[in-house]
């Protein structure tokens, strides 16, 4: 089973989590911070699993982290779930939001978590592994999104006019780093 | 209306939406909480709205907020309203934010049972997959009990997405509502071959899950999953699947043996990492279930082994991870193959990842020899110098003393050498409970070996005298508290003890460890300790000049502490006050230390207990020295040193437990008064010691003079007393301290000034020397006691160094007839404690699911649980007892009548439609029973059928089926395969 999932970024910044064990709201916010605390002080070159972490879970529990350029992914997993595949489970999903964003990158993940959350909804459903095939997965979300489409017709036309004025001034703020290693890590893949 | 609605929509439109408020945050980063909480004000504003699309919009920016930690629970309303909207957009929302926000607890819950229903079974997909996602999340009990039918038709839908999510669904359903699992049990099995692959993958998933924690219930289901094991080609299911039989094999060897050949192929052929690193996983799973004796064992043993070599040398640190993860498994069963790879292990104790050094370290435990062991520490301790994360360090020391102390020391030959490294320890930088753990250890080789207790003792000044120079840090302050005991308990030497008193009791002052040293009322004891060993062999001697020197030592050195702000410290202080200023008093009546003495001398009983004695009086204290010693003190000393007789020994961990209740014990009894108060005069608290402290006005008693052999007599009586008497501590064998003379190499005990080398090096180097000298005669001797060692290869040839290795006493106490063991089990809260259910047996028809008639559970449904739980145990006892075969035919006949009398019932029920169970469900609630009845016909009818095919679990079911009464397809089996089934237990010899 995995226990939580957590995206933050380099200065432990949340970016996108999900407890498939409840815990209040002041917990949460404390198992990020030390999540980060004792992902960030490690080196690139160095495995990526952890034990211990002690809000989260116990001896049977790991973290199993992959770095992406300012983003951490983080899954906190029991025994019952292979190393490896949690590893390559990290990799669909930043594969799987590359496809959805066009070239993912922080900013995608901050301005739209809830798009986030819905990839992540078709790859991990109540802390067990659903689907691993990307295809499977970009299909189910871009019918999602055609529903979502076809309600929103005219009616939301205006309020889309205003967003996209609001939004002129976003390519200003886009300073965010992209995440230049994914191609790379991609070709990594093992599974 | 309408226009309205168009003109709320276009004020609205202006609203923050949810880009704007991650804007808005990141551009007031300086006043976050300030913007945040004005956020929230407007947010409260728009829930107050009518229109959904507003409300959306909010509950979309609440979801943000949650993630930033703020607490939205008091939203869990709105958030219901939006979820419960007909819009997917909407529910998406709103679905979003109830998983991350709700769960079981909350309250409000119920409100959302029917909708979830509604869109559990919505014509859209997609809408019920959300529903599915967000249920999963939040999932209650009343949740699971009253939506689990909808759930189960959802696992028979035609569409794979609503099948595969329905499937996951069940697990939780399951984990909150455990009666689902029997009735669901069948259809989960189903879905293990469902045509879609995803499916199949998330029932697997499933049944891992549940067999992981109640393995032995999914014995039966191991022929599906070889099938599958060896027809798929989906990696992540064959790593769920051979995880699972990692987890079956312990109970079924048999299934064991014909996994081998199938994984070996398996590592053999896949490319997959995470393949290999299963299949290596479950092979030594296998290996460890079996042990040995299988063909091919040793060759299964040396591939993984291999394998595992080649992970551990890869450049890849996750492999190098699991490899050494996986080495710890083996390491278990078969640790000679490990050990060849003790280069590899060591190796990776300098790697510069913490994870791997954490692992190699976990290894270590069965790296180490005697050969090895102060090699190994030596490198731990550099490890310790230079190791800054406390976690790291914790595991260091954790790890030292496991390989040192395992089984009972076993590595351990020199015994000075491993005090020396724990006083090393002890000076580094560590924490309270490292200095917790050092202490157990001093105090255990202390107990244990009997001839390093001098060294120890030496050590141990060593230690104090140095806690009494600075104020010791927080590991050494928890040391000094073993450090004193063991020092008071087995020194010997004179020159020690007179050095120790006075730095013992300069611990023991407030200022030396702070006001919470646990250390200091020990230190006090331990200070008086001494001082009555030193006055003995000073008396004995005849050295009065000497007693009275130690006896102004010690009474100026507690002084101090008799107005301590310790309660236990001032206490023990007074003792010793009073104890000393006695015996002082004794020699030298006129002595000025005995000025502010507060006891008044009880002279009279004195006098009388020397007379009883036999000894001469001298009032006058002018002693001849030329005289018997004892009449130094008038054997005063003599018994001051008795309240410290009689050996520690180890106790057992369970000691206290296994003591038997008496035969003559009714607790339920009264207590007489007059036997209490009898009792309580003449009780076990009185000592010799006392006696000479009772003042002469409380004493009740007459004080009798006795004959010398009177007095032999009265002390037998009680040392026999006190032998039965479970509470004092035996005193069989003489203070070993007195006799045990070893011969010691002479060490200078200051700390080096050389930093470099630690005082522990020095073993090793005599250690080295020595071995090089015997390398040219080693004597092969055989050792005595083959039985308690484990890794009895790898060290056989030690047997030169066990010449000087110490006897180590074993085990612990036990009261009289206890046998230690561990049938303790901890209790602990677990949710898969309730699913831990007989899968195999037929449903009854209270089990069935019909959550939509019965919304609200029956008064009796309490009942009907503990009839089950009647029923399982009856059965269970049936089980065991039906291997007296004498009782089979009786029961076989009755069986017979059972069959004959349901016949019919079958035969009526045959014309009933292909209607499914969950169909069924949905009729209303007068036609309730008929429902149910049909519907458990009808499984057990499919039960059967399935039966037929699947031969394999006949066996399994057959055993389960006679004890069921209700149960209707034993009739097939009694007539195959009834008598054959009795001995096997489960179905794995018929896996292929």
């Amino acid at each position: 089973m995995i226990k939580a999932i957590l995206v933050f970024n380099n200065h432990g910044k949340p970016r996108l989590s999900k407890f498939y064990q409840y815990f209040n709201e002041d917990m949460q916010q404390q198992i990020i911070k030390e999540t980060f605390q004792l992902v960030s002080k490690r080196d690139d070159n160095v495995c990526n699993f952890l034990e211990g972490g002690s809000l989260i879970g116990g001896s049977d529990y790991k973290l199993i982290y992959r770095h992406y350029a300012t983003l951490y992914f983080v899954f906190c997993v029991d025994s019952s779930e292979s190393e490896l595949g949690i590893l390559d489970l990290i990799q669909v999903f930043v594969e799987t939001l590359d496809k959805c964003f066009e070239n993912v990158c922080e900013l995608d993940l901050i301005f739209h978590a809830d798009a986030a959350h819905q990839v992540l909804d078709e790859l991990v459903m109540g802390g067990m592994v659903l689907q691993t095939n990307m295809a499977d997965i970009l299909c189910r979300l871009h019918e999602q999104n055609k529903m979502q489409k076809a309600e929103a017709g005219i009616s939301a036309a205006p309020a889309r006019a205003v967003s996209a004025v609001k939004s002129m001034n976003l390519p200003q703020q886009l300073r965010d780093m992209r995440l230049p290693d994914l191609p790379q890590a991609i070709k990594d893949l093992k599974f | 209306m309408a226009l309205k609605k168009v003109k709320g929509n276009f004020e609205r439109m202006f609203d923050k939406n949810l880009t704007d408020l991650v804007r808005g945050i990141r551009n007031n980063k300086d006043n976050e909480a300030k913007y945040i909480a004005q956020c929230m004000e407007e947010i409260k504003v728009e829930l107050r709205q009518d229109n959904i699309g507003v409300k959306a919009n909010a509950v979309a920016k609440l979801t943000y907020l949650q993630m930033l930690g703020y607490d939205i629970s008091w939203a869990i309303f709105n958030i219901i309203e939006v979820m419960s909207s007909n819009k997917f957009t909407f529910k998406r929302i709103g679905y979003l934010a109830a998983s991350q926000s709700f769960h079981a607890d909350s309250e409000l819950l119920m409100l959302t049972t029917n909708m979830i229903r509604k869109d559990l079974n919505a014509q859209n997909q997609y809408e019920a997959g959300l529903a599915l996602s967000g249920l999963s999340c939040f999932i209650s009990h009343d949740l699971a009990r009253d939506l689990a039918n909808d759930i189960m038709t959802l696992m028979s839908s035609t569409k794979p997405y609503l099948r595969m999510k329905a499937v996951l669904m069940m697990y939780k359903v399951f984990l909150r509502y455990p009666e689902a699992l029997r009735p669901a049990f069948p259809k989960l099995k189903e879905k293990l071959e469902d045509p879609d692959p995803g499916v199949q993958s998330a029932a697997v998933n499933v049944v891992c899950e549940l067999a992981r924690k109640n393995p032995k219930n999914y014995l039966s289901l191991a022929p599906v999953f070889f099938k599958l094991m060896t027809t798929s080609t989906n990696n992540w299911m064959l790593i769920k699947i051979i995880k699972l039989f990692g987890a079956l094999t312990p109970l079924e060897p048999r299934l064991g043996k014909k996994l081998i050949e199938p994984l070996t192929n398996l590592i053999h052929s896949t490319t997959a990492m995470s393949l290999l690193y299963e299949c290596i996983n479950t092979v030594i799973a296998v290996l460890i279930s079996i042990s040995s004796g299988m063909p091919g064992h040793a060759a299964s043993v040396q591939l993984c082994v291999q394998k595992l070599r080649i992970l551990i040398e890869d450049s890849d640190q996750n492999l190098k991870y699991l490899g050494l993860l996986a080495m710890s498994r083996i390491l278990k069963s078969h640790p000679k193959s490990v050990q060849a790879h003790k280069d590899l292990v060591l190796a990776c104790l300098d790697d510069k990842d913490e994870s791997i050094r954490l692992r190699a370290l976990g290894l270590l435990y069965g790296m180490v020899s005697k050969k090895n062991l102060m090699e190994i520490v030596k490198k731990l301790m550099m490890h310790m110098e230079r190791a800054e994360g406390t976690l790291y360090r914790d595991e260091l020391l954790t790890r030292m003393i496991e390989i040192c102390s395992q089984n009972n020391y076993q590595h351990v030959v020199d015994f000075e050498w491993y005090i020396t490294v724990l006083a090393e320890l002890t000076e580094m930088e560590t924490s309270a409970k490292h200095g917790c753990m050092i202490a157990a250890q001093l105090t255990e080789v202390g107990a244990r070996v009997a001839q390093t207790r001098g060294f120890a003792a030496r050590e141990c000044a060593a230690l104090c005298a140095r806690a009494a120079a600075s104020p010791p840090r927080a590991a050494s302050r928890e040391v000094l508290y073993a450090a004193a005991y063991v020092l008071s308990e087995y020194c010997t030497e004179e020159d020690v003890m007179r050095e120790s008193i006075s730095a013992l009791t300069l611990c023991a002052s407030a200022d030396a460890g702070g006001p919470h040293m646990r250390a200091r009322a020990v230190c006090v004891h331990a200070a008086l300790k001494l001082a009555a060993k030193l006055l003995r062999a000073f008396e004995l001697r005849g050295d009065r000049r000497s007693v009275i020197a130690v006896l102004h030592e010690i009474l100026a050195g507690v002084r101090p502490l008799l107005c301590s702000e310790d309660m236990e410290v001032q206490e023990r202080a007074h003792n010793t006050t009073a104890l000393m200023s006695l015996v002082l008093r004794r020699l030298q009546p006129a002595d000025p230390a005995l000025a502010d003495a507060p006891l008044e001398p009880p002279s009279d009983t004195l006098v009388d207990h020397e007379q009883s004695n036999g000894l001469e009086k001298n009032e006058n204290g002018e002693i001849n020295e030329e005289e018997s010693s004892k009449s130094l003190s008038g054997g005063l000393i003599e018994e001051i040193v008795s309240l410290f007789e009689g050996e520690l020994k180890p106790v057992a961990p369970k000691a206290q437990k296994k003591v038997p209740i008496p035969a003559d014990l009714d607790l339920n009894q009264w207590l007489s008064r007059d036997r209490w108060s009898s009792d309580s005069s003449s009780s076990e608290g009185e000592d010799e010691g006392t006696a000479l402290f009772t003042a002469p006005q409380v004493d009740a008693k007459p004080v009798t003079q006795f004959t010398p052999e009177e007095l032999q007599m009265l002390r037998e009586a009680r040392r026999q007393e006190q032998a039965n008497n479970p509470h004092y501590l035996k005193d069989d064998s003489p203070r070993s301290y007195q006799q045990d003379d070893i011969p010691i190499a002479e060490i200078a005990l200051e700390v080096p000034l050389q930093v470099q080398s630690k005082r522990s090096d020095k073993y090793l180097i005599t250690r080295e020397n020595s071995k090089k000298a015997k390398k040219e005669k080693r004597p092969s001797k055989k050792r005595k006691n083959k039985i308690e060692r484990h890794f009895s290869e790898s060290d056989s040839d030690d047997g030169a160094d066990r010449v000087g290795r110490p006897a180590v006493a074993e085990g612990g106490e036990l009261p009289d007839g206890a046998a230690p063991s561990d049938d303790e089990q901890s209790l602990h809260d677990d949710p898969h404690r309730a699913l831990d259910l007989d899968l195999d047996l037929p449903l009854r028809e209270e089990e069935l699911l019909s959550s939509r008639i019965q919304q609200y559970p029956l008064p009796e449904s309490g009942l009907l649980i503990k009839k089950k739980e009647s029923k399982k145990n009856k059965s269970s006892e049936k089980r065991s007892s039906e291997k007296s075969s004498h009782k089979k035919k009786v029961k076989n006949s009755k069986r017979n009548k059972e069959i004959d009398l349901m016949l019919p019932e079958i035969a009526n029920n045959n014309d009933l439609g292909d209607n499914l169970l969950i169909e069924t469900g949905e009729d209303n609630a007068p036609k309730n029973d008929l429902t149910i009845d049909d519907a458990s016909d009808k499984k057990q009818r499919e039960k059967l059928k399935t039966e037929k095919h699947k031969k394999s679990k006949k066996d399994v079911k057959d055993k389960d089926s006679k004890k069921k009464k209700t149960s209707k397809k034993d009739k097939h089996e009694t007539k195959i395969g009834y008598e054959e089934a009795l001995g096997i237990s489960t179905p794995s010899k018929e896996v292929i």
